[in-house]
């Protein structure tokens, strides 16, 4: 690999505007009362997540575990080439519900995301959000090199190399793009994670939050959204 | 419609450069005067039959100071396509004239250009706005001299232990070890 070309260096001096929607702002009320808002302290609610702690009994917590590996609901949110495989995973060819895997639409019905490829900064916000609205406890899986080490997509400006930097990754599938059949032999293999108490990546995020959200924040310069989004 | 006739025709009344004919049905030909670029356009869409943008695109000739603009147009009844291209001084701030009036579309390449290339269209609707890019506060990425691996290295953390082989080389010593 080509050595970093010192003679470029990018702008680390520039800010980037707050955009006009979040800027604190008054509004008068069609009653005449008027109310001072700030988007970003009004309309969220900034709670940083909490470490979801284990259960008293080690058979209790086994239990649980048991029951997590086998309710695996993937939020339906594709990026870069490997969301084209989840379709066939989805559908008869490959069958992914005979193994008690499904799709759900928003990520508060959702409990594990799959990255399914490359991430450009501007969907990682994005995923960051889509993340933190799941309920705990909850998986993240990276498919493809792309989320690895950048893939094909290693030196380009717009788009992250590893993903364990910004979400905690509980299993990487490898391939360019891996087949539906590695990502079932994955979804396999996560169950037994899981099954095992290792899966803990929601907890890892929550003890280390403030390295994620430096990492995040280090590339997504238009933060404009609260700390923690659930 | 027979193009060698058309460049002749709009040779006596605009400044052009030597015409390439790339392909039976694909004509390229170099605006010189910059400020005839909307006259000429509107008679090509209007006269001349040519009444569709196909693309408004840029290239960097960095070496060369400028930056290019091809105004591609087509005309549908005619199986016709004319690339126009135009050239301005790469140094900031770069400006041209907007075409949105002529062709709405060129509104959504004006925006495009502003934001990848750092080409301003003032007057375009929108054109100040963020096309792909999201909180971008370095250079306009697609000029040549905005290093995308190097600002890539800055940016985003290498996982160790990538190896990077030479396709050509590493084909070789796979099938044929002997050599
Ligand atoms: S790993 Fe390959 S297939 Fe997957 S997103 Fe990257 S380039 Fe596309």
């Amino acid at each position: 690999m080509k050595d970093m070309d010192k003679s470029f260096r990018k702008d680390t001096e520039t800010e980037f505007p707050l955009r006009e929607e979040m800027r604190p702002r008054t509004v008068t009320a069609p009653d005449g009362q008027v109310i001072e808002i700030d988007p970003l302290r009004d309309y969220f609610c900034e709670e940083a997540p909490k470490v979801h702690r284990k259960s008293y009994s080690a058979i209790v917590e086994g239990f649980y575990n048991w029951a997590r590996a086998n309710s695996l609901w993937i939020l339906g949110f594709g990026t870069g080439c490997g969301a084209i495989e989840m379709r066939p995973l989805m559908t008869p060819r490959f069958d992914a519900y005979r193994y008690g895997i499904q799709w759900r639409p928003t990520p508060r019905q959702a409990n594990l995301l799959i990255i399914s490829g490359y991430l450009s900064v501007k969907t990682l916000k994005r995923a960051i959000r889509a993340y933190e609205q799941m309920q705990q406890p909850k998986f993240v899986v990276g498919l493809g090199s792309c989320t690895i080490n950048g893939g094909m997509y290693w030196d380009s400006y717009n788009t992250i190399k590893r993903l364990d930097d910004y979400l905690p990754v509980d299993l990487y599938i490898a391939g360019c793009m891996p087949r539906p059949e590695a990502l079932l032999a994955g979804l396999m293999e996560l169950k037994k994670i899981i099954r095992r108490g290792e899966a803990e990546g929601a907890n890892k995020y929550a003890e280390n939050f403030d390295w994620y959200k430096a990492n995040q924040k280090s590339v997504i310069k238009d933060w404009d959204m609260p700390d923690y989004s659930w | 419609m027979d193009m060698r006739e058309l460049i002749e025709r709009l040779t006596s009344r605009h400044k052009l450069g030597a015409p390439i004919f790339q392909r039976p049905d694909l004509t390229f030909v170099d605006l010189t005067d910059n400020d005839r670029l909307r006259a000429l356009l509107v008679e090509l869409r209007d006269i001349e039959g040519f009444t569709h943008l196909v693309l408004l695109t840029a290239v960097d000739w960095i070496e060369e100071g400028k930056f290019q603009l091809t105004y591609m147009l087509n005309n549908r009844a005619a199986n016709q396509t004319l690339g126009l291209r135009v050239y301005l001084e790469r140094k900031d701030p770069v400006e041209f004239t907007s075409i949105h009036d002529i062709w709405p579309t060129a509104e959504t390449y004006q925006r495009e250009l502003r934001e990848m290339f750092g080409i301003n269209f003032p007057g375009s609707p929108r054109v100040m706005d963020e096309f792909i890019l999201e909180g971008w506060t370095d250079m306009p990425p697609y000029r040549r001299d905005f290093d995308t691996l190097a600002y890539s290295q800055q940016t985003y953390r290498d996982r160790p232990g990538r190896a990077t082989n030479d396709p050509r080389d590493h084909m070789k010593s796979k099938m044929y070890p002997e050599g």
